[in-house]
């Protein structure tokens, strides 16, 4: 979910698949995990590594909206926590790296595809955070709606993309935890605090919706994926649960979503709700949302000036196994 | 990952936090050991999403993240020898610059990767000879707590700043030429560390903690074994000392800190966050 129009293949109908192709097809639909050493189609290689790939920058832009509030939070055990919570973020960010290294992409490649503007990140990393309340809604909705999509792919096929998944996940749900927590004492605070988590939600409620991609029938190419078994389920599944899950979080809080179409429709058994406007979607994608500019030129801007902290310690590396050589060498 | 500490349930008895002679003397002590904690734990953390790469973001945070955790325990302590009701979140929000009493080396900005490490470094070695003393000498019995608790986790900081200034000390050209750049700017800063006064005078005297002079030299040892290793030259002893921090008087850069790190407690007085 960090993960957007990940680009994929068209689905091959097994009467076309090579013997191979079949044998991996049948892995798959077993749902036995494939590793990194097995064989795999080429498109299924391609397909992870901008998937991971992507998810893995999101991890590493989203630290950015958040640390954006860490030197002024509020006291300093909500200070400690968002600390800890955007720690984990990096955290999560080095394990999809790493789970994208096992394909044969290293993370400065990927790096060097994010910097150029080639590689995406999830266009919700693109919205500012303008009052302290947007904390809250980030680790309600952002991480919630992320949950949504990342506990189904904790059964994704792909071994080493799985095991992080289920790492992440324990993580997430805490910081989802936390985020509602902080939405609770500004909803039940002041009534300043209450228009600041208002405010915060109102921002945040059709991004959030936007973070699952677009609508099933525009979606293209996600066949593949999910026979795959790296996509489990369609955005649009993945929407409508998070809606109904989040309604009733809100009325507790006693905000409102800002939709007025939004109703309990009992014959499906879930709400109707406004689509979000996919032109400002796909406008953020292209590079026009609120902070695309700022948050690109933090990454390059920590990535360049970052250069000679990297070179030196890669030199230092250099000179003391040239030592121990010599050292060795010197003893026989 | 580091636990967030919290005040103990379990405080074992200590005479000094009742003792009403000793108050303002140990009252100020704490706040200069909370707000160093704090003010350096917020210029660490504006690395945050900013690193160099991906291991010193983690790392980055996960410093501030302890120096917030001492805060709140040295702070916590404070307010509590104090006894008008004051709590670790009153003493870091609702104070003004003058009421700090950080030492000026932690309020300067973070500069560049050479000036935040070399800083960590500085203040590390103090802070880790100070610390176990307290933990293990200190006639404080809470003093000696909190002090034990810090100490795991400043060792840790000591032993990665160390490493990391012989690395981009001994590196390139460059992150040598950066790294002497940030010893020569840093270094008038670090006489205010074993600089004494009188409130130092009776926090020694109570047995507390221990006399600076004292650790003065043992910092010069610790500091010159580290330096060597990295090829940088180290600044004469005894120079030039920029002082004031421990009493209250501050760069200009101490009111832009809290500016930004109180504004929402002054904003909106009275709300619970």
């Amino acid at each position: 979910m960090y993960a957007q129009l990940v680009k994929s293949e068209g689905l091959k109908p097994r009467e076309e698949m090579s013997p191979e192709e079949r044998a991996f097809q049948d892995r798959v639909d077993n749902g036995e995990k494939i590793e990194p050493k097995d064989w795999m189609p080429e498109g299924y290689r391609k397909t992870l590594i901008r998937q991971i790939g992507q998810h893995a920058h999101s991890e590493i832009v989203g630290q950015l909206p958040e640390g954006n509030w860490i030197t002024r939070a509020p006291t300093l055990e909500r200070k400690a926590i968002l600390l800890a919570k955007v720690q984990d973020e990096a955290g999560h960010g080095l394990y999809l790296y790493s789970a994208a290294e096992t394909l044969g992409v290293s993370r400065d490649e990927l790096l060097d595809k994010l910097h150029s503007g080639n590689m995406k990140y999830s266009s919700i990393f693109n919205y500012p955070t303008l009052n302290w309340a947007d904390i809250g809604a980030v680790g309600w909705l952002v991480d919630g709606a992320a949950i949504m999509n990342q506990v189904p792919l904790q059964r994704t096929s792909f071994g080493p993309y799985s095991r992080a998944m289920i790492r992440i996940c324990k993580e997430e749900s805490f910081h989802q935890r936390q985020g509602y927590a902080i939405m609770m004492k500004m909803a039940f605070g002041t009534p300043e605090q209450k228009d600041m988590a208002q405010d915060a939600l109102n921002r945040f409620w059709y991004p959030s919706l936007m973070m699952f991609g677009p609508s099933d029938k525009d979606s293209v190419h996600s066949a593949q994926s999910m026979a795959w078994k790296i996509k489990i389920n369609t955005n649009d599944e993945l929407r409508q649960k998070f809606v109904n899950e989040t309604v009733p979080q809100a009325e507790y809080l006693g905000l409102s979503i800002p939709d007025d179409k939004l109703a309990w429709n009992e014959e499906k058994q879930g709400y109707d709700f406004s689509e979000p406007d996919w032109s400002e979607f796909f406008e953020v994608i292209k590079g026009n949302g609120p902070c695309n500019r700022e948050r690109m030129e933090a990454r390059v801007k920590a990535w360049e000036d970052g250069e000679w902290f990297r070179d030196g310690l890669n030199a230092y590396a250099e000179k003391a196994a040239v030592r121990r050589k010599a050292a060795s060498v010197a003893a026989e | 990952m580091s636990e967030v500490e919290t005040n103990t349930v379990a405080t074992p008895d200590d005479p000094f936090v009742a003792d009403a002679d000793l108050r303002p003397a140990l009252f100020e002590w704490l706040c200069r050991m909370g707000d160093n904690a704090l003010i350096l734990g917020h210029r660490t953390s504006e690395w945050c999403g900013h690193g160099p790469v991906l291991e010193e973001d983690i790392a980055l945070a996960n410093t501030a993240l302890d120096l917030i955790g001492h805060t709140q325990m040295w702070l916590g302590l404070a307010g509590e020898v104090e006894g008008e009701g004051r709590n670790a979140d009153n003493l870091a929000y609702l104070r003004d610059a003058m009421k700090f009493k950080n030492v000026l080396l932690v309020e300067l900005p973070k500069g560049d990767m050479a000036v935040t490490m070399m800083r960590e470094f500085l203040f590390d070695a103090y802070h880790h000879l100070l610390l176990t003393w307290l933990a293990e000498n200190s006639k404080s019995p809470r003093v000696a707590e909190i002090a034990a608790k810090a100490l795991k986790e400043v060792s840790y900081h000591l032993d990665r700043a160390s490493d990391i200034v012989v690395r981009l000390g001994d590196g390139t050209q460059e992150s040598h030429r950066r790294m002497q750049a940030a010893l020569d700017l840093l270094w008038p800063y670090t006489g205010e560390l074993f600089a004494g006064d009188d409130v130092d005078a009776a926090i020694v005297e109570a047995g507390i903690a221990p006399d600076l002079g004292a650790l003065h030299a043992d910092w010069n040892g610790l500091v010159s074994e580290v330096l060597e290793e990295a090829t940088l030259q180290m600044p004469e002893p005894g120079g030039y000392a920029h002082l004031g921090g421990k009493q209250g008087r501050h760069t200009e850069h101490l009111g832009f800190i809290l500016a930004e790190m109180q504004f929402l407690q002054r904003a909106y007085p009275g709300a619970s966050w």
